[in-house]
């Protein structure tokens, strides 16, 4: 049976088969492609899910992004989290 | 002004042909025959055309999709362009060796309807013996070969007896999705809603069953609840507003803004052998006719939710008031909204259980015997 993903530090995020991030050019903007699903992603969501390739941890992805965009990391984990969460919890992630 | 968007999804009805004959099948009563049908290569064109419009998404449908041969080339074509493709089936055509092949073609999804938890059930509402137990095959098989399943469970009084043994199905066949939705009224419906129509009472415990089971399995198993419009206070945004996200294509290659158009047999409907699809998005008649909120009748107009809603569903306004440009009866600020109700409640309380299958038979004989409008 399945079990609820929960996101900590150490997941290891990525998308799964039937997930796409690709770029929509007659819209000019990023998306997550999903099942009857289709997630706009602003420029912070994008920075994030970029990065999660299936290799990177979410303390790994934190640590890029707060050396990137020089911002605390304390801050960033807490975003980063509730949006992997989020997202984990749509089916539109798996770590 | 109305504002024109560029489609996000298509719906390519490939055939009308089906082994299933739900009573409630979203195709119109006057199916279309197989020598009708789109060639391979037009549906490539149409494909490319769709990419080029700004189309993301692409639903292969029928009919039973899995009937055409063709189905890897045009899922094969479809992620070429880059389109996220997904497949509606009934899952009884379907062996291990062809989803392989649809996956390695570039399949990313795969709905597949249940009409009932069980073989019974299942098999007596879609007419097909046997039914129940070839798409739990199918089911094992899509998880084998590591696509993503979402069950599709249209659900009305004869079948809601069973919504939690369907929710508990669908787990156990680990779907990563579900959708629950109750019978909209066009078309087959519309010919069966007396046997169909849900009580009042099965419809708010079916709406606890689904809320709790959200709340259960929040992060295992996403549930989508569609409810039935003659009970609602609001009508929904059907298709997201008339021409404004979605196209659907028939058999034959007319463009329909929504798989129940149809219906309206008001509207002429372009084809995508007569004209390019870009120009039919954005000049046809039947496009236009109901595009953005110009065409909006009072208290529409000058209603706060009309770029909410898009003035609901104009296959139900033609349905049950004979014009399609009337205010959606589901919305409360209808003339008949309340008399649509009653209907509801009238027929949900019949103890008629017999169908009128869907057969190209069935819908030719149909016409006399599809319920009048309200007013």
């Amino acid at each position: 049976m399945t079990e609820r993903t929960t996101i900590t530090e150490d997941s290891v995020p990525g998308l799964p088969v039937g997930v796409k991030l690709r770029f929509d050019k007659q819209r000019d903007q990023w998306v997550i492609l999903a099942p009857e699903r289709l997630f706009v992603l602003d420029s912070i969501a994008l920075e994030i899910v970029k990065r999660c390739d299936g290799k990177a941890s979410v303390g790994e992805i934190v640590n890029d992004l707060a050396g990137t965009f020089e911002a605390p990391r304390d801050v960033i984990l807490k975003d980063v989290g509730a949006l992997l969460q989020d997202l984990a919890d749509k089916r539109i992630l798996a770590a | 002004m109305t504002e024109l968007n560029f489609p996000l999804a298509i719906l390519a009805e490939l055939t009308h042909r089906c082994p299933l004959q739900c009573p409630y099948c979203s195709n119109p009563l006057a199916l279309e025959a197989s020598s009708a049908e789109l060639s391979t290569g037009q549906w490539k064109a149409v494909i490319k055309e769709a990419a080029e419009l700004g189309v993301l998404q692409i639903h292969f449908s029928g009919g039973e999709p899995t009937a055409r041969r063709d189905l890897e080339d045009l899922v094969a074509a479809s992620a070429a362009e880059g389109l996220y493709t997904n497949l509606i089936t009934a899952g009884v055509l379907l062996s291990k060796e062809r989803l392989a092949a649809l996956a390695e073609a570039g399949l990313d999804h795969l709905q597949l309807s249940f009409q009932d938890s069980e073989a019974a059930g299942c098999d007596r509402i879609g007419n097909y013996k046997g039914g129940f137990e070839k798409k739990l095959d199918c089911a094992r098989w899509v998880k084998e070969i590591g696509l993503p399943l979402t069950l599709n469970m249209v659900v009305h009084r004869q079948n809601l007896e069973h919504l939690e043994e369907m929710l508990a199905l669908a787990e156990k066949l680990e779907a990563q999705r579900v959708e629950i939705a109750h019978v909209q009224y066009y078309g087959w419906a519309y010919l069966n809603r007396a046997s169909l129509m849900p009580t009042r009472a099965q419809l708010e415990r079916a709406t606890e069953i689904v809320e709790a089971a959200r709340a259960r399995l929040k992060g295992v198993m996403v549930i989508d609840y569609v409810v039935p419009d003659y009970y609602a206070r609001r009508p929904k945004s059907c298709m997201g507003g008339w021409g404004r996200q979605f196209l659907n294509i028939s058999p034959a290659g007319k463009v329909l803004p929504c798989h129940a158009a149809e219906s309206i047999t008001s509207l002429t409907f372009d084809r995508v052998t007569d004209r390019s699809l870009r120009d039919i998005w954005e000049n046809s008649e039947a496009f236009k006719a109901y595009r953005g909120t110009d065409w909006m009748p009072e208290p529409c107009r000058s209603c706060e939710r009309k770029e909410i809603d898009w003035g609901g569903c104009r296959c139900q306004a033609f349905a049950l008031t004979g014009e399609a440009g009337n205010v959606d009866p589901a919305c409360g600020k209808s003339p008949v909204h309340e008399a649509m109700q009653a209907l509801a409640t009238a027929e949900s309380a019949k103890d008629e259980t017999a169908f009128h299958y869907r057969t190209r038979k069935a819908g030719e004989a149909a016409a006399e015997k599809v319920p009048e409008p309200l007013a």
